[in-house]
C-alpha cells in the first residue's frame, strides 16, 4: 500500500466514524451557583457599600466650610512635615545602613558584634519607646550637650524625631542590605576576581547592582513603614500630619479630621507603593521572560515566527 | 546604689509600676493575637476563593488597614468608638458608657494584624500544591476535614516565619496604647519619668523589657518551629 492509499483510507475511517456519531453540543454556558463565596462577597461588598454611603451621609451632614479653610491648609502644612522627616531619615538611615550592614558583614568578631547589638537594640523596641528615649532623655544631659555645643539640635523636638528616626531605619535597612548582598552567590566574587577585577570594583559593578535589586522590595516596604511610624513623632509635638490633625480634633472637637488624615495617608501611601511597584517592574524587566497582556509567554511565539 | 532603689518593688521603688504595666502589655497582646490570627486567616481565604466580590472586600479591607499608621488607626477607634457607642446607649438606653482603651487597642492592633497576617497566609496557601487537595478529595475528606487534617498542619509550617514576625511587631506596637491612657509598660514609664526626672534610665529600662520580651518570644517560636517540623526526617 502507498502512502497515499494509507491516507486515504484513513480520511475515509474518520468520515464512517464522524457520521455515525452525535453532532457536537455547543459547550454548555457557564453557570454561576449561588455558592457560599458568592454570598459572602455580596454580603461584605454591601458592608463596604454601606459605610462608604455613611461616610458620605457623614461628611455632608459635618459639612463646615471653615473647618476646612481653617484646619485643611494646616493638615497639608503637616503632611510636608512627615515628608521631609521621612525623606531625612530614610535618606540619612541608608548611608548609615551601609556602614552598619559593613559591620554585619565584616570578618572581625568585635565589629560583627557592635553591628548587631546596634541592630538588635533598634529593632527589638519600640520605636515610640526609642523617641522618647533620644527625646525626654537628651533634656536630662542638657549641662554636657550645652557644654559640646549640642543643645541647639536635641532641643528641637523635629531634630530628635529625625534622629531616632534615622538610626530606627538604618538598623531596618542595614539588615536588608547585608541579606541581599549574603544572597549574593559565592561564585558571582570568585569569577569577578578571576578576571583581575580589585574587591572594590566587583563590589560597585557586579554584587551591588544585584543586591540591590534584591533588596528593592523590602525597601520599599521600609519606606512605608517609615511614613507610618513617622505619625509617632506627633506625640513628642511634633506638628506632622498627625500632629496637626490632633491639634486640630483638640480644638474643634470634630471627628471628621481624622478621617481626612486617614484619607492623606491612605493616598500617599498607595501612591508610594504603586509607584515602587511600577519601577520595581521596569528595574527587573530582564529578568523575567517576556509575557503578553494574557500573562502567556511570548517565547515561543517568537521562536516560531 | 541608687537606680537599684528605683526599680525596687515597694513605695519608693518604681518596679512594681513597672510590672503591672508590663503584665497589661502582655495581656493587650495576647488577646489580640488570637482574634487577629482568626481574622487574618478568613481574610486570606477570602482572597483565595474564586469569588471576585469577596476578593475585592477582603482587598479593601487590608489596603485600608495596612495603609493607615497604627497610631492614626488607634485614634479613630477610640474616639470615633467612643462616639459612635455614646450615640447608640443614649438612643436605647439613655446610659451612659465608656469605651475603655483596652478594647480600642486590641480591636485596632488586631485590625492591623489581621491585615498583614491575611498576606502570609496567603503565600501559605499559595505554597501548598493543589495535588495535597486532589489527594484527600481522592480519599473521600470533606473540605473542612481536608482543611483541618491536610492543610493547616503544612501551613502552620509555611506561615511561621511571617507570622513570628508580626508577633514581634505586635509586641512593639502595644506601646502605643500608652498614648490613649492605657496603663501599659511604657505610660507607667512615662510616669516614672515624671516623677524621677530620670528619662533616660526609664526609658532605656523599659526598652531592654520589650527586648526581653522579645528574645523569650524567639524562643517559644523556635519551640513551635519544632513541633511544626515534627513529621519531618531528621537530618
Amino acid at each position: 500500500m502507498t502512502m497515499r492509499e494509507m491516507s486515504a483510507n484513513q480520511a475515509a475511517n474518520q468520515a464512517y466514524v464522524s457520521d455515525r456519531l452525535l453532532p457536537a453540543e455547543p459547550p454548555p454556558a457557564s453557570v454561576r451557583h449561588w455558592s457560599k463565596a458568592r454570598i459572602a462577597g455580596i454580603v461584605l461588598m454591601t458592608l463596604w457599600a454601606a459605610i462608604a454611603i455613611a461616610l458620605v451621609v457623614f461628611f455632608i451632614s459635618a459639612w463646615n466650610p471653615a473647618l476646612l479653610t481653617r484646619y485643611g491648609p494646616k493638615l497639608l502644612d503637616g503632611l510636608l512635615v512627615t515628608i521631609e522627616l521621612v525623606v531625612l531619615s530614610v535618606a540619612i538611615g541608608a548611608v548609615l545602613a551601609g556602614i552598619v550592614a559593613a559591620g554585619r558583614l565584616s570578618k572581625n568578631r568585635w565589629t560583627r558584634g557592635l553591628a548587631f547589638a546596634f541592630v538588635y537594640f533598634f529593632r527589638g523596641t519600640p520605636l515610640l519607646a526609642q523617641t522618647f528615649l533620644v527625646y525626654y532623655g537628651a533634656g536630662q544631659f542638657r549641662e554636657v550637650f550645652e557644654a559640646a555645643g549640642l543643645w541647639w539640635f536635641f532641643r528641637d523636638a523635629f531634630n530628635c524625631a529625625a534622629l531616632t528616626f534615622t538610626l530606627n531605619t538604618a538598623a531596618y535597612q542595614a539588615e536588608i542590605y547585608a541579606g541581599a548582598i549574603r544572597g549574593i552567590s559565592v561564585g558571582q566574587w570568585e569569577g569577578a576576581r578571576a578576571l583581575g577585577l580589585s574587591p572594590v570594583v566587583i563590589f560597585i559593578k557586579v554584587v551591588a547592582p544585584q543586591a540591590l535589586i534584591t533588596a528593592l522590595r523590602p525597601l520599599g516596604n521600609e519606606i512605608i513603614f517609615m511614613i507610618k511610624g513617622s505619625a509617632i513623632a506627633s506625640v513628642i509635638t511634633v506638628y506632622d500630619l498627625l500632629g496637626e490633625t490632633r491639634l486640630a480634633f483638640s480644638r474643634s472637637f470634630d471627628f471628621q479630621v481624622y478621617l481626612w488624615a486617614a484619607g492623606l495617608y491612605l493616598v500617599v501611601v498607595e501612591a508610594l507603593r504603586r509607584l515602587w511597584d511600577a519601577a520595581e517592574r521596569r528595574l527587573t524587566r530582564h529578568l523575567k521572560p517576556a509575557q503578553d497582556s494574557s500573562g502567556q509567554q511570548v517565547v515561543a511565539e517568537q521562536l516560531g515566527a | 546604689m541608687e537606680f537599684l532603689d528605683l526599680l525596687s518593688f515597694g513605695g519608693g521603688g518604681w518596679g512594681d509600676d513597672l510590672a503591672a504595666g508590663l503584665a497589661v502589655t502582655v495581656a493587650l497582646a495576647l488577646t489580640t493575637l488570637p482574634i487577629g490570627l482568626v481574622l487574618g486567616f478568613l481574610l486570606a481565604l477570602a482572597k483565595d476563593s474564586d469569588d471576585p466580590g469577596l476578593i475585592r472586600a477582603a482587598t479593601i479591607f487590608t489596603t485600608i488597614f495596612r495603609g493607615l499608621p497604627e497610631l492614626l488607626t488607634l485614634f479613630i477607634i477610640y474616639y470615633g468608638g467612643q462616639i459612635a457607642l455614646q450615640k447608640l446607649f443614649r438612643l436605647l438606653f439613655d446610659t451612659y458608657v465608656e469605651f475603655s482603651s483596652f478594647t480600642a487597642g486590641v480591636i485596632a492592633l488586631s485590625l492591623v494584624f489581621a491585615s498583614f497576617a491575611s498576606e502570609v497566609f496567603l503565600s501559605a496557601f499559595r505554597g501548598i500544591q493543589k495535588g495535597q487537595y486532589e489527594g484527600a478529595y481522592a480519599l473521600g475528606l470533606r473540605p473542612t476535614t481536608t482543611m483541618r487534617l491536610v492543610i493547616l498542619p503544612q501551613l502552620i509550617r509555611l506561615a511561621l516565619p511571617g507570622l513570628s514576625n508580626l508577633w514581634l511587631i505586635l509586641l512593639k506596637d502595644t506601646s502605643l496604647v500608652s498614648v490613649i491612657a492605657l496603663n501599659d509598660l511604657l505610660r507607667n514609664t512615662n510616669v516614672a519619668v515624671g516623677v524621677t526626672k530620670q528619662p533616660f534610665f526609664f526609658y532605656f529600662v523599659a526598652c531592654m523589657i520589650y527586648l526581653v520580651l522579645s528574645i523569650i518570644s524567639s524562643f517559644g517560636i523556635n519551640g513551635i518551629d519544632r513541633w511544626s517540623r515534627r513529621g519531618e526526617a531528621t537530618k
